[in-house]
C-alpha cells in the first residue's frame, strides 16, 4: 500500500477545505453581499448623487440663473422663496439685493449653487494628479474593506482547526499526515478560495464601473487592481497562518475568542492605518513597506500615482519574505499545540520542543 | 508483529507508564485491559505516535515505527470524533485517501464496510445526524478504511447494543483472521473474555499479566472443585483432607481432594455435576491489579 506524499496530502486537506466552506451557507451569503455592496458602491452614487441643486428665484434674479446647471423654481417674493429654503424644498434661493443678488440658505453657505453663481478663474495645475481625492478615497475603501474581509473570512481556518482539536479526529490525521501537510493544506485551501472569490471581484468591478459611466477611472483602477491581487494573496498567506495557529492555541470553539485579538489586530490595523492616512503620502509610504499594512497601501499608492513599480516589487519581496517566516514560526507552533488538550496553550509552551 | 518494548512516559512528576512490554501477535486478537487511569489510553496515543514517550520502543516486524509506517496502521482514539458535517460516505473515503489509497479502492472499500457495518443506508447523511451508536460504526469504519496492517482501537465497544457489539465483532475478526494483530482496550471484561486470544493487563502504568487467554487460566488456575449432588452436600466437610469454601444445599466449592470426594459422593447417590473452577478473567483481573 503507498503512503500520500506530502503534497497528495496537503491536496486532500485542501480539497476538504475547500468543499466544505463552499458547500456552508455562510460562505455564499458573505460573498454574494460583497458583490453586492461593489455594486452599490460605485453605481448608486451616480445613480442617486446626480440631478442640479434646486434653488428658488424672485423677481430679477431670474438674469442670474439662467444657462446654469440649476434646477430653478420662481417664486413671488422673498417671504416664498424663504418658506421653500426653511421647508427643505430647495437648497437655497436667489433673491434680487440692490443692484445685484444674494443667496438665501438654511445653515451651511450652498457651495455647489454658490459655485453657479460666481465666475471660477483659470486654473492651471502644474503636477495634475491623474486620480482625484474622492476617487482615491473610493479606491482606498474599496481595497480596505476586500483586505478586511478576505482577512477576517481566515478566522474560518481557525474554527477549522477548533474544530479538528474538539472532535479528536485531529489524532486520526496526526497519526496518519505530517502535522505540516495538515497546516500547508488548510492555507493553500482557503487561499485558493479567496484567489477564487478575488478573480470573481476583479472581474465584476470594472463592470460596475462600466454601469456606473466611469469608464476612464477603469482605466487606473485596472493597473491598481493588478497589483492588488497579488498583495492581497501574500497578505491572506500571511494573516491564514496566524488564524491556524490561533486555532490550534485552544480546544474549543467557545475559547477561540481569547486567542482571536492579535489576528484581528493584524487584519484591522492595515484596514484603518490606510483609512486614517491615505492622505499622507509620507506615512502611506511607510505603510506600503511594512508587510502588513503593504497589502492596502502599496496598491493605493501605486493607483494614485504615487509610487513606482519598482517600489512595488520591493515591497512585494518583503512581504514574501515575512511570509517564509511567518510560516517556519506559525508551522512550529501549529505542531506544538495541535495535541494538547484542555486549557489555552501558551504561545511558549507551543514553540517548545516536543517533549 | 507489533512489539511494545519498556515505554515509559510522564506527565509532569506523575509517571504513566512505567516500563510497558507486551506484544501484539498477527491474526490474534489481543485485550488490553486495565482499570479507568490505568495507561491504555497513554499506551495507545504513543504506539500512534500521537504522543512520544520517554523511554523505550514501539517495533513493527522487528524494527522501529516510523511515521511512514503509521498510515498503516488503523487508530480508533478513545474520544471519538469525525467531521460532524461531512457525509458519512465521503468522510469514509476521503480518510482512506488520506491513509494513501487511491481513490476508487478507498470508496470500494468505504461501501463495503458500510455494508458490513449495516450503514449503506446513512451513506449520505451528514455524521451529526446519526445516533451515537451509529457513529460509532462510522469510526470503525475510519479505522479501517484504509486496510490497515495493524489496528489499534481504544475501547470500539463501549457505547454498542449488543446486536451492534456482534456486528462490529464480525467485522474485526475478519481481519484478524486475515493476519492482521488487532489490538483493544476494553473494560467491558465479558466482552474481552469471549472474543479475545490474547490479553494483556495493565495496571498503574504496569503490565500485571500478559499471555494468551488459556496461558493466563492456567497460571492463575486453582485447585478448586465445584460438585452438585442430589441432596445436601454438607459431609463434604468430614472428607479428609479437603476444605469447603462455599455451601449452599446441594452444591459446594471445595479444595483438594477431588477424586476421594468423587468417589464418596459416587457411592452416596446421584452427582447432578462435577468441575474444576475455572477463573474468569474478571477473576484474574482483580487478582492481578
Amino acid at each position: 500500500m503507498a503512503r500520500a506524499s506530502f503534497a497528495q496530502a496537503t491536496w486532500l486537506v485542501a480539497e476538504r477545505e475547500m468543499k466544505t466552506f463552499v458547500s456552508s451557507k455562510g460562505f455564499w451569503i458573505g460573498f454574494l453581499a460583497t458583490i453586492a455592496g461593489l455594486f452599490a458602491l460605485t453605481v448608486l452614487p451616480t445613480a442617486f448623487g446626480g440631478g442640479d441643486p434646486k434653488v428658488a428665484v424672485v423677481g430679477s434674479a431670474v438674469h442670474a440663473v439662467q444657462g446654469k446647471q440649476l434646477d430653478v423654481r420662481e417664486v413671488a417674493d422673498v417671504q416664498a422663496a424663504a418658506d421653500l429654503v426653511r421647508a427643505d424644498e430647495v437648497e437655497a434661493a436667489v433673491v434680487p439685493d440692490g443692484g445685484g443678488i444674494k443667496v438665501l440658505a438654511l445653515n451651511d453657505p450652498p457651495n455647489d449653487v454658490i459655485r453657479q453663481l460666481v465666475a471660477a478663474p483659470p486654473v492651471e495645475l502644474l503636477d495634475p494628479a491623474a486620480v482625484d481625492s474622492d476617487q482615491r478615497f473610493v479606491t482606498v475603501l474599496v481595497f480596505g474593506l476586500v483586505f478586511l474581509m478576505f482577512g477576517m473570512g481566515g478566522a474560518a481556518i481557525a474554527q477549522s482547526t477548533v474544530t479538528e482539536k474538539q472532535t479528536r479526529i485531529v489524532e486520526i490525521l496526526v497519526s496518519t499526515v505530517p502535522v505540516r501537510a495538515l497546516l500547508a493544506g488548510k492555507i493553500l485551501g482557503h487561499v485558493l478560495l479567496t484567489l477564487g472569490q478575488v478573480l470573481v471581484l476583479a472581474l465584476a468591478a470594472p463592470i460596475a464601473l462600466r454601469v456606473a459611466g466611469l469608464s476612464e477611472l477603469l482605466a487606473v483602477v485596472v493597473p491598481a487592481l493588478g497589483w492588488f491581487v497579488p498583495f492581497l494573496m501574500l497578505g491572506f498567506v500571511l494573516i491564514s497562518s496566524m488564524w491556524a495557529v490561533a486555532g490550534a492555541l485552544v480546544s474549543r470553539q467557545e475559547d477561540l475568542g481569547s486567542t482571536m485579538g492579535l489576528v484581528m489586530l493584524a487584519v484591522m490595523g492595515p484596514y484603518f492605518g490606510v483609512q486614517f492616512f491615505f492622505d499622507n503620502p509620507a506615512v502611506l509610504a511607510v505603510l506600503s513597506f511594512v508587510p502588513f499594512t503593504a497589502g492596502v497601501a502599496m496598491p493605493v499608492r501605486m493607483f494614485a500615482q504615487q509610487a513606482q513599480p519598482w517600489e512595488a516589487l520591493v515591497s512585494l519581496g518583503l512581504l514574501a519574505a515575512t511570509v517564509v517566516v511567518i510560516l517556519l514560526v506559525a508551522s512550529r507552533l501549529y505542531t506544538g499545540s495541535l495535541l494538547q488538550t484542555g486549557a489555552r496553550v501558551k504561545l511558549s509552551r507551543a514553540w517548545a520542543p516536543a517533549e | 508483529m507489533l512489539t511494545v518494548r519498556g515505554i515509559c512516559r510522564s506527565f509532569g512528576d506523575h509517571r504513566v507508564l512505567d516500563g510497558v512490554s507486551f506484544d501484539v501477535r498477527p491474526g490474534r486478537m489481543t485485550g488490553f485491559l486495565g482499570a479507568n487511569g490505568s495507561g491504555k489510553t497513554t499506551t495507545m496515543r504513543i504506539v500512534l505516535g500521537v504522543l512520544a514517550a520517554h523511554g523505550g520502543s514501539v517495533s513493527w516486524h522487528g524494527k522501529p515505527v516510523t511515521p511512514a509506517d503509521r498510515p498503516h496502521f488503523g487508530y480508533m482514539p478513545e474520544e471519538r470524533g469525525l467531521y460532524p458535517k461531512m457525509k458519512v460516505r465521503e468522510q469514509i473515503t476521503w480518510l482512506g485517501r488520506l491513509h494513501g489509497v487511491d481513490r476508487t479502492t478507498a470508496q470500494r472499500n468505504t461501501d463495503q464496510l458500510l455494508d458490513d457495518l449495516e450503514l449503506t443506508e446513512r451513506a449520505g447523511d451528514r455524521l451529526e445526524q446519526l445516533s451515537l451508536g451509529n457513529q460509532q460504526r462510522v469510526q470503525i469504519a475510519a479505522a479501517l478504511v484504509h486496510d490497515p496492517d495493524v489496528l489499534i482501537l481504544d475501547e470500539p465497544f463501549s457505547g454498542l447494543d449488543p446486536i451492534a457489539v456482534e456486528t462490529v465483532l464480525d467485522v474485526l475478526r475478519k481481519r484478524a483472521a486475515n493476519g492482521v494483530p488487532v489490538l483493544f482496550s476494553s473494560h467491558q471484561l465479558a466482552i474481552v473474555e469471549r472474543l479475545c486470544d490474547d490479553v494483556v493487563i495493565i495496571s498503574r502504568g504496569r503490565i500485571a499479566a500478559a499471555g494468551s487467554r488459556e496461558e493466563l487460566r492456567d497460571r492463575h488456575a486453582t485447585a478448586r472443585y465445584e460438585i452438585v449432588v442430589a441432596e445436601d452436600a454438607g459431609w463434604i466437610r468430614d472428607v479428609a483432607g479437603t476444605t469447603i469454601l462455599d455451601l449452599d444445599g446441594p452444591r459446594a466449592v471445595f479444595e483438594h481432594e477431588p477424586q476421594r470426594v468423587l468417589a464418596e459422593a459416587v457411592r452416596r447417590g446421584e452427582v447432578r455435576s462435577f468441575t474444576p473452577v475455572v477463573p474468569t478473567l474478571d477473576e484474574i483481573f482483580k487478582e492481578v491489579i
